[in-house]
């Protein structure tokens, strides 16, 4: 029975290895490894609106 | 009037007296200094892109010198001859190009440019890349131009050029997705065969079934098969187009080695019996494949400058035919054409000036730092930029009879020759190979006299446990250690060969301009010459500098704090000559000698110095006298001394080859200690010396900056190119100092003879373990399993050795 069970393991760890690397054909596809530096600067841009509203100072109030 | 007190909100320049541009950014009037950076910020308001000054963290160029003429251009861009070499379709309407950013400073001008063209009804796609400066941009050519976009993007404050070499940028980037491919099957499957032979290790040492062993090897064998039909493919294609050419190199051991194992592992894992290598085979493939990802890279950041180059010249002029001015391709200039350059503009051919005057930077290509002077008759250069008046020009050198086109060739022939010493390691392995081949052929004929049972097992331990594995590990492994610990430290190498000559190195020359100092003049001395105090001179001498777009005025204002400008009234700009204007009621004149004449009546005696020294006198006049003599130079780096004297220490002797003048390059040699310097030389003139110190047997490294320096630089065994430099100096360099600091040199020298060290330990290793292991293994007393073991150690050895270059002290001598 072990070698059924060890037969499953390395049934799954080729599974993974083959969607690994499928995931990472796509990866180099869509052009992620073109550009090392810019995604980390990019992520620092905060250009969307502020998902917290923040409380508007209304004119004539304190 | 208005004080001067403020600095344009967007490109942080000095904003004139008695302007008035204004933009309201989140509520508050920010003062511009000119129109175009006015229009500039508006548009970046108005399409809600006020992030971009929050998150900014360079100044942009200014827009002051964009005319609206530029725009006209543009419309030239939408002709389809034009674009058939740089825009590409991918479907029926849909248009696809690349373009150059010229003025991108920081992260913030990459989100402006994608946010900004984004928005545009028709634009699909717009990336930029933020290492090489390229954006992508993909549109509905339906609903949009071409030319509208780089119009959109010049409104920005940018300059986008179409970047033609499109294909050959395709090529790289499909070679380079190929390797990561390769790389990554051969990761993904040796951490999983290697999982598998550690139990098989483990196995074999404390009992296992058969029926799980049996499991396990053939897990194994599917698992190498991605690595030998997939991976390892570019190793196969090698080796089979050296064996074609009738010439070995590493990769046919290497194909050997892995085809050999290979077979020999499935045979046993089919037949059931004899030792199984996957896992070898698979870190082999692994380890090779990285080193040479790695070294593909280093290499690839400097091919780009290459292309970058065509920059250089423009690719629309305005050409001037029976009075009547029109803008065309360059490539339509012929032979005595006559084309106009406007002030700020470069110069689209090589050509004589015809009418106008003006001065022009050359820096670029002769590494001359001052504005050299043009007039009629002059001779202008493709690439250089006209700095101060509108000049005519009859062509006399097009497209690629330009001096800038030759200076391109020259590179390209001298790059196309491949240094010797490069190929000498592949010849080495090829030996080796045939002996190697020998010695297993030898073995098998042996066994079989004795015992046939063992021939494939012997002959097998032989192969693998001699696999040039750990020799052909050896050099690139020591070469990516070192070059990884030089790129940390702002060194790139761009050849393979940088490392081996820089050990040889014994002597080293420097080019003076741009290279021992800035390549830009800096105000060294202020000498008043009246009772107006230098501080007062220097005031006024930056105010009047301000309307002057020559180089020197860059440095008085430099030296001169914004709030400390006064208002100039009537400014007026003597091309050649000098500036003058009105401050507080008092005309002054600043300038050279033949300009302050004009002003000051007679010269009075002090107009005499030469500008031999390499220093350029500037004077101030009012109506009656001279007030001040500012002596501007071209200043020494401030490590220089120190670089120098490191190189001396090391026993290496260090010239200076200057084109400037005697008494700029004495000063320079003098206060560096240097007794060996020549002046005065041109181009062939510094070839022909380096020449003749190789023909001494000397090795050279040549240190320059300029395109002037790219035929030595090339010329030289070894040659180091300043990264602030021209590119095509860069381009034709073996080693570029990204970060311009000349300590560097010495860092690059020292850590290329620890990395020949290095491989001197590593193949001296690998040949003392192959000497010691191959008699037992052909005397069939080494298993397999050890053959294969040994030769992992070996390579770990060898790889451990190299990645000591990457950290810490090198132990010199």
């Amino acid at each position: 029975m072990p070698i059924m069970v060890l037969g499953y393991l390395l049934g799954l760890a080729l599974f993974v290895v083959i969607a690994l690397g499928l995931g990472f054909f796509w990866a180099v596809k869509s052009g992620q490894f073109e550009d090392m530096e810019g995604p980390a600067q990019r992520m620092l841009m905060d250009d969307d609106d502020p998902m917290i509203p923040r409380r508007k100072l209304k004119q004539g109030e304190d | 009037m208005r004080v001067v007190d403020a600095d344009c909100f967007h490109c942080g320049l000095p904003v004139p007296p008695d302007s008035d541009f204004l933009v309201a950014i989140e509520g508050v009037a920010q003062p511009m200094c000119c129109r175009g950076c006015q229009a500039v910020a508006q548009a970046i308001i108005d399409n809600g892109l006020q992030a971009y000054y929050q998150y900014r963290t360079e100044m942009p160029e200014s827009g002051r010198e964009r005319a609206p003429q530029a725009l006209q251009k543009l419309a030239l861009y939408d002709r389809p001859e034009i674009q058939k070499s740089f825009v590409i379709t991918p479907a029926e309407h849909l248009r696809e190009a690349t373009l150059i950013l010229e003025g991108i400073t920081c992260a913030a001008c990459i989100w402006l440019n994608e946010r900004h063209l984004q928005q545009l009804p028709g634009v699909k796609d717009a990336h930029v890349n933020y290492s090489t400066r390229r954006a992508r941009v993909s549109w509905d050519e339906r609903e949009l131009s071409l030319s509208r976009i780089l119009q959109e993007i010049q409104l920005l404050g940018y300059t986008a050029h179409p970047y033609s070499a499109q294909r050959q940028q395709a090529v790289r980037k499909r070679e380079r997705q190929q390797d990561l491919r390769h790389l990554a099957v051969a990761a993904l499957c040796t951490a999983q065969v290697m999982m598998l032979a550690v139990a098989l290790y483990a196995g074999a040492g404390s009992g296992i079934e058969p029926q799980i062993v049996k499991l396990l090897r053939y897990a194994s064998l599917l698992l190498t098969l991605p690595v030998i039909g997939y991976a390892a493919v570019p190793f196969y294609k090698s080796a089979f187009r050296a064996i074609l050419s009738r010439r070995m190199n590493m990769d046919v051991p290497v194909t050997l080695a892995i085809g050999s194992a290979f077979i020999g592992s499935t045979w046993s894992t089919l037949g059931g019996r004899g030792e199984v290598y996957f896992d070898a085979v698979t870190m082999f493939c692994l380890f090779l494949l990285a080193t040479r990802y790695l070294e593909r890279n280093a290499r690839e950041k400097s091919t780009e400058a290459v292309e970058n180059l065509l920059k250089l010249a423009p690719a629309m002029a305005v050409r001037i035919k029976d009075d009547v001015q029109e803008i065309v391709p360059v490539v339509e200039l012929e032979n005595g054409d006559m084309f106009l350059v406007k002030p700020g503009e470069s110069v689209a051919a090589d050509g004589a000036v015809i009418e106008g005057e003006s001065t022009a930077d050359e820096s670029l290509l002769t590494g001359e730092s001052r504005a050299i002077a043009k007039g009629l008759g002059d001779t202008v250069i493709a690439g250089s930029i006209n700095l101060e008046g509108p000049l005519r020009v009859r062509v006399t050198g097009a497209g690629e009879n330009t001096v800038l086109a030759g200076i391109v060739r020259m590179l390209d022939r001298a790059q196309s020759e491949k240094p010797k010493i490069a190929q000498m390691a592949d010849r080495l392995a090829g030996y080796f190979t045939y002996g190697l081949l020998v010695l297993t052929a030898l073995t098998a004929l042996a066994w079989w006299w004795v015992d046939p049972q063992r021939i494939f097992e012997a002959s097998l331990a032989v192969l693998v446990a001699t696999c040039p594995c750990a020799l052909s590990l050896a050099a690139p492994a020591a070469f990516a250690a070192a070059s990884s610990r030089l790129l940390r430290r702002g060194v790139l190498l761009t050849r393979g060969h940088a490392l081996e000559t820089s050990s040889h190195v014994n002597r080293v020359v420097f080019d003076k301009t741009g290279t021992l100092t800035y390549g830009k003049p800096c105000l060294q001395k202020t000498e008043p010459l009246a009772e107006v105090d230098a501080d007062r001179c220097l005031a006024i001498a930056a105010s009047l500098e301000q309307a002057s777009e020559h180089p020197l005025a860059a440095s008085f204002l430099a030296m001169v704090d914004q709030d400390r400008l006064l208002t100039v009234e009537q400014p007026q700009n003597t091309p050649g000559k000098g500036v003058n204007g009105v401050i507080g009621g008092i005309r002054y004149a600043l300038g050279n000698r033949a300009h302050s004449p004009l002003i000051c009546g007679n010269g009075n005696g002090n107009g005499a110095a030469a500008d031999d020294d390499g220093v350029t006198d500037v004077w101030l006049c009012d109506e009656r006298r001279v007030l001040a003599k500012f002596s501007l130079s071209d200043a020494l780096r401030p490590e220089a001394v120190a670089a120098v004297r490191a190189l001396r220490a090391h026993g290496l002797m260090v010239t200076i080859l200057s084109g400037d003048s005697k008494g700029a390059v004495s000063h320079i040699a003098h206060r560096l200690g240097v007794e060996d310097y020549y002046w005065g030389m041109r181009p062939e003139d510094k070839l022909a010396a380096l020449k003749k110190m190789q023909c001494q047997g000397e090795v050279a490294a040549m240190v320059g900056d300029g395109v002037n320096d790219a035929p030595v630089l090339a010329g030289s065994q070894l040659s180091i190119a300043m990264g602030g430099g021209a590119e095509v100096a860069r381009a034709s360099s073996d080693i570029v100092l990204l970060t311009q600091r000349l300590g560097e040199v010495w860092q690059a020298l020292e850590t290329g003879r620890a990395s020949i060290r290095i491989m001197h330990q590593n193949f001296m290793w690998a040949v003392a373990y192959n000497m010691i292991v191959v008699p037992f293994a052909a005397l069939g007393m080494v298993p397999p399993w050890l053959a294969a073991l040994g030769m992992s150690v070996s390579s770990l050895v060898v790889v451990t050795n190299a990645l000591r270059l990457r950290e810490g002290k090198l132990d010199d001598d």
